[in-house]
């Protein structure tokens, strides 16, 4: 532990899955420097560091990277700190966050854009900011792209409140196009799904709640490819992605060579809307739950390649904003701790879905999505964030030991099998479980 | 999905016993055993079983019949009650509704009686409270005392419920009175006919309960019915609909005529407030077959029933 960043460490032993790379062996691996200095077959690197980490029996894969977080700072610290926030992130195997800017303030701006990546902040992880698309994320007046990208934003976006305005979001996909950041896209025409706390469904009709439509999300992920293939260079990205409909529009697009890229969180390849049972609000969020089909098409899109990542939607909450009416309660579960053991018992246990490809879907993936320089793959001089895992590993989450301030988790008490053994962010170990 | 999810009881804190939350979760021989106690109720008697003891009707919404009815069920079986409405009280300043509820029984209330605009509401005060919650109706989700009194009415006039043809006519989506009814209806075998346009009776309605019929055509519907229930209209859930009241009225108004398709000795019925002239026409609103008055008068001793059983009294009546 404490490795200095000036220091090494020889991570042997371990069977290396690096997709980017299109490594699938048992490999040593020597950190420097903050860097990746060596990637080599077993026992070649003997000597080459003090320090050395047994991985054998392990996975190591790049540094996972979570293309959407909640840390609820600025603003909403009794929720979670960027602090809190990266150590949940650490115990769950991300070494790079990119964080929503719908805080209190809005991130619309380069000072807040910076001062999330202050030192001051005590990240534990990378943190990626991802910048408002308009002033307080109002839909009206765009906000200022480049000097956002110039102060460390990887992404714009009004997650949480859709750019439902044709001209602006085409005015966003255009000013983005032209600077080469991606546009994060939360696909839900608000205007019929007004008052709406979960999936419309029989589950919706026999507990008397308001249902959204599933079209709700589709008919926004249409228009905005249709959008996006106007521009030259334009990359659109949907968030949380969890229906059928809007995953056949997204794989039409990618077929007719639309940059179009797309998430799904951990909860929608887990869980189905009528797991909200009686009123459960550790399955309310938004998007909701969906349908059984739904569900479905989400595992064959994971497989067939049209979801590029994997990103949690860590969405904290108080006790006193979940402990509520289910229509009064906040949307949004924390995810950051189960997501792996979630994919691995979801994806590759229950599904098949090979490792490499699980992998994949934390590294190469979301890398590319948000063009993270240097990560998502263990190649030589990339950046030394490595994430190991034991995929046999069977455990029980508990929520009530999270690292997250908040304890809003549907998981809590769920056995699970794949468990994160160590996370090394630029060569430092920050979280290590025995 | 469910195997490998901890056992739900072991972190939801245990409901107090004689609570009604709901139709649904509620057994056949339950709601019978119910619905014999209000028989043998009578309000007109005074009846001690209650003496001492405090029910507290928490309103958040405004409510005459039902409120008034909990409230003399209450004091019929020698109870105190004390009303709690949203207006004028803490809630008013932004309480939450477990602190309000925390507060309830705090002061002393044995049994609480919640009327609230979100569903499932009752249910988690339920969650938290050690004493018997009654739910008075929450948001679109259930309205069980309404529904025990109609098979209370019903089964006043009709040997049984099972094989009965009961219709229920009218805006079903927003109707937590249909939800309850329906579960009701259904675990006694009646065959139910689900009427109204798309907007009031998405077709997701048929997944609620078994053997669910569902028309939109209200002569279909009603003809050789043996209960035809009418659900009140809201002209404001028309605003913006394909349906407007005009067509409304003119498709799926309750007639005398439409009411002649049904059995000679079909009930007409309506939990209310009813809109004469909107969903039901004056004439079928006062007609002889209409047991919207007896439907009132028997909440009271289904109410008591209700209020006995929450206490455990139920059994015997005493
Ligand atoms: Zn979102």
């Amino acid at each position: 532990m404490n490795q200095k960043r000036t220091g090494s460490l020889l991570i042997r032993g371990g069977h290396v899955i690096d997709p980017a790379a299109k490594l699938d062996a048992t490999m040593d691996i020597l950190l420097r420097d903050g860097h990746v200095a060596d990637v080599a077959p077993s026992n070649k690197l003997r000597g080459a560091s003090s320090e050395t980490f047994d991985a054998r029996g392990l996975i190591v894969a790049p540094g996972f990277i979570d293309l959407h977080v909640h840390l609820r700072e600025p603003g909403q610290s009794y929720k979670e700190t960027i602090a809190s926030g990266t150590a949940a992130a650490a115990a769950g195997g991300f070494t790079s966050v990119c964080c929503m800017p719908n805080t209190l303030p809005i991130v619309d701006s380069p000072e807040w854009v910076t001062w999330l990546q202050l030192p001051d902040r005590r990240a534990v992880v990378n943190v990626f900011p991802i910048a408002a698309a308009t002033h307080a994320s109002k839909g009206a007046v765009l906000t200022d792209f480049r000097a956002l990208q110039r102060a460390g934003a990887v992404a714009i976006s009004d997650d949480g409140r859709p750019i439902l305005n044709d001209a602006i979001m085409r005015e966003t996909l255009r000013l983005a196009a032209e600077i080469g950041i991606p546009v994060i896209q939360h696909a839900e025409d608000t205007r019929i799904t007004e008052h709406c706390s979960m999936n419309e469904s029989p589950t919706s009709f026999r507990l008397g709640l308001r249902g959204m439509a599933a079209s709700a999300e589709a008919s926004v992920v249409e228009r905005d490819v249709q959008l996006a293939q106007q521009f030259t260079g334009s990359r659109l990205h949907v968030a949380h992605i969890s229906t059928a409909e809007a995953l056949k529009v997204v794989r039409r697009g990618k077929r007719n060579n639309i940059r179009v890229t797309c998430e799904v969180t951990p909860h929608h390849f887990s869980l189905v809307d009528e797991d909200v049972g009686d009123y459960d609000t550790n399955f309310k969020m938004n998007p909701p739950l969906r349908s059984a089909a739904d569900r479905e098409a989400v595992l064959v899109a994971l497989a067939d390649g049209t979801i590029d990542a994997i990103a949690t939607d860590h969405a904290p909450h108080a006790l006193h904003e979940k402990v509520v009416e289910f229509e009064r309660a906040m949307f949004g579960i924390t995810g950051l701790e189960t997501a792996l053991a979630l994919a691995i018992t979801k994806l590759h246990r229950e599904q098949k879905i090979p490792l490499t490809r699980i992998v994949e879907l934390f590294t190469a993936g979301p890398a590319r999505v948000v063009n993270l320089k240097g990560r998502g793959s263990l190649a030589r001089g990339n950046y030394a964030d490595v994430t190991i895992f034991d995929p046999k590993k069977r455990w029980t989450f508990e929520v009530g030991k999270s690292r997250s301030k908040s304890r809003n988790s549907p998981f809590d008490g769920w056995q699970l099998t794949g468990k994160v053994v160590a996370t090394i962010v630029g060569g430092r170990v920050v979280h290590r479980t025995d | 999905m469910i195997a490998i999810r901890k056992d739900q009881t072991s972190n939801i804190p245990a409901i107090a016993p004689g609570s009604l939350l709901g139709i649904e979760h509620m057994a056949a021989a339950e709601i019978m055993s119910l619905l014999k106690a209000a028989a043998r109720m009578n309000p007109r008697r005074s009846r001690p079983p209650l003496r001492g003891k405090r029910v507290l009707l928490l309103f958040y919404e405004p409510s005459t019949r039902t409120r008034s009815s909990f409230e003399i069920a209450a004091k019929s079986l020698g109870a105190i009650t004390t009303l709690v409405q949203s207006s004028g009280s803490s809630i008013e300043k932004g309480e939450s509704l477990l602190d309000t509820v925390y507060t309830l029984r705090a002061v002393g209330a044995d049994i609480l009686v919640i009327r609230h605009p979100n569903a499932g509401a009752p249910l988690l005060a339920a969650r938290h409270l050690d004493i018997p919650v009654i739910n008075a109706g929450d948001g679109m989700h259930e309205h069980p005392s309404q529904a025990l009194l109609d098979a209370y009415t019903i089964l006043r006039h009709k040997k049984t419920l099972n094989g009965l043809h009961i219709t229920i006519v009218g805006d079903i989506y927003h109707s937590r009175v249909a939800r309850s009814a329906i579960h009701l209806f259904s675990k006694f075998g009646a065959k139910i006919t689900l009427c109204g346009p798309a907007d009031f009776l998405p077709e997701l309605a048929a997944s609620l309960a078994p053997g669910l019929h569902l028309s939109r055509t209200v002569e279909d519907a009603v003809r050789g019915a043996d209960a035809v229930m009418v659900l009140r209209v809201q002209k404001e859930r028309l605003a913006g609909k394909k349906i407007s009241l005009q067509e409304y009225i003119l498709k799926y108004q309750v007639t005398a005529e439409r009411l002649k398709l049904a059995k000679k000795d079909a009930l007409l019925m309506h939990p209310g407030p009813i809109v004469r002239g909107l969903e039901l026409t004056s004439e079928v609103a006062d007609c002889a077959q209409s047991v919207i008055v007896e439907e009132v008068q028997n909440g009271v001793p289904v109410r008591m029933a209700i209020l006995a059983r929450a206490l455990g009294k139920g059994k015997d009546g005493r």
